[in-house]
């Protein structure tokens, strides 16, 4: 192991050591020592002053920080648990709603379906009773017709009779012939029916 | 070490271990138990900068977090997460002085990585210190909850009877060494990336070199970074893990 000139290299002091080595044997020892974890003279003061880091940071965490980060992530817990159970409120709310609207909706369908179909019975009865009232009113009227027909035909038939037997005389009159009125008659009834 | 010697020959100079040095702030002279040295200066910023984050930080106590308060929220879930995960729910009453372990390393860690800082965790007597107090705390626990059952832990009942007498050797060797790794991994991490960072610093001296030298340190640097968080999870994690043993010594 370089021993001199490796620790003269590391302790970057190889000036003041070459003067002063003996009046420093703390110096050297410090010097033998090489690597500076290896000096086990400053061990002392390190661990001294870890504890009192230690010590320090554990008082703080203990008395501050731990309790005060817990707290908040307790209450963080909570308020999102709290808005968890308002969200499912809510929903529950809005399928209620919607469950009502639905309701509300096949009723009113149920309600216009009902409506449609009475209106078309009623339409359907009006017609009927219209259609019968018509029926009934072109029979009396088909009936009054014919019987105003039959009239008309038997008034014309007593009509041509008399116009025959008035035509008759006529022509036998005119005729220079003079006939009484029976005879024509008779001769025109019987011709008539003929 | 050597190579800094032979390279003195060159026209560099290589002090890669300097920033370890332990020295009196105030004055030259010995380093006494109470001295204030760069380490009292060093976890008194690491205690501030604790303090910054978790009491200041969460000053405003706000429902809906800012930065602050978020970080400081985000450590303490972290730590909490790891010891309830690793250590069962009745690790949890020891969850503080995980955390100020954890935050003390972590601080330590990153406070180091500053131009001309002192890194307190890269130094052994330091994170042997803690290493112990973990290992005999969670060893006096261990006993105390459970007595003469806590030797359980050394008697591997899974294992066939022939092999337990050796694998107990075994355990108990592991057991024993568990502070010595837990130490030397925190604070050979940061004393070699540290150090590797002065080398390279030390190689930027040459013209030729430098543009190289200042890539190697940003990338090493980079690389530090990642350590610093590493290596205070590794240590957490680990004294969770020794908790858990301590708190059920049955496999």
């Amino acid at each position: 192991m370089a021993n001199e000139t490796h620790g003269t290299d590391a302790a970057g002091e190889a000036v003041v050591l070459h003067g002063q080595t003996v009046e420093h044997p703390t110096e050297l020892q410090h010097v033998e020592a090489g690597m500076p974890q290896l000096d086990f003279t400053t061990y002392a003061n390190q661990i001294f002053w870890l504890i009192v880091a230690l010590a320090a940071i554990y008082w703080i965490l203990s008395k501050i920080a731990l309790p005060r980060i817990a707290m908040i992530l307790a209450e963080r817990r909570g308020t999102i648990s709290n808005n968890i159970a308002a969200a499912e409120e809510l929903k529950a709310q809005a399928m209620e709603a919607e469950r009502a609207y639905e309701k509300a909706l096949a009723d009113a369908k149920a309600e216009s379906a009902r409506i449609v179909a009475e209106a078309k019975a009623e339409i359907k009865a009006e017609l009927a009773a219209a259609v019968e009232k018509a029926d009934a009113e072109i029979a009396a009227k088909t009936a009054e017709s014919e019987k105003a027909i039959a009239g008309i035909r038997e008034g014309a038939l007593e009509s041509v009779e008399a116009v025959a037997k008035d035509t008759a005389a006529a022509l036998v009159s005119a005729l220079g012939m003079s006939a009484d009125q029976a005879a024509i008659d008779a001769a025109v009834d019987s011709r008539v029916k003929g | 070490m050597a190579d800094a010697a032979q390279s003195e020959g060159g026209g560099l100079v290589f002090h890669p271990m300097d920033q370890f040095k332990v020295v009196p702030l105030f004055g030259e002279g010995d380093v006494h138990w109470y001295t204030i040295t760069n380490v009292t200066l060093w976890m008194a910023i690491c205690v501030a900068c604790v303090a910054a984050l978790m009491v200041l930080g969460a000053r405003g106590r706000a429902v809906v977090p800012g930065r602050a308060q978020s970080l400081a929220e985000l450590a303490y879930g972290f730590v909490y997460k790891m010891v309830e995960d690793v250590a069962g729910k009745d690790g949890v009453k020891y969850f503080p002085y995980i955390m100020v372990l954890f935050l003390f390393i972590v601080f330590s860690n990153f406070l180091g990585l500053l131009p001309l800082a002192f890194t307190t965790t890269s130094h052994i007597a330091v994170t042997a210190v803690l290493a112990m107090a973990v290992f005999l705390s969670v060893t006096i626990l261990g006993f105390v909850k459970h007595g003469s059952h806590f030797l359980g832990l050394f008697w591997v009942t899974a294992a066939p009877l022939p092999l337990r007498p050796i694998l107990a050797i075994i355990e108990v060797i592991s057991y024993f060494v568990r502070p010595v790794s837990h130490s030397i991994r925190l604070a050979g991490n940061m004393m070699a990336g540290h150090a590797v960072i002065k080398v390279f610093a030390g190689f930027a001296a040459i013209a030729a070199i430098s543009p190289l030298s200042v890539v190697a340190i940003t990338a090493m640097y980079g690389l530090e970074v990642l350590v610093a968080f590493i290596q205070a999870y590794v240590f957490t994690i680990l004294t969770c893990v020794y908790l858990k043993d301590a708190l059920h010594p049955g496999h």
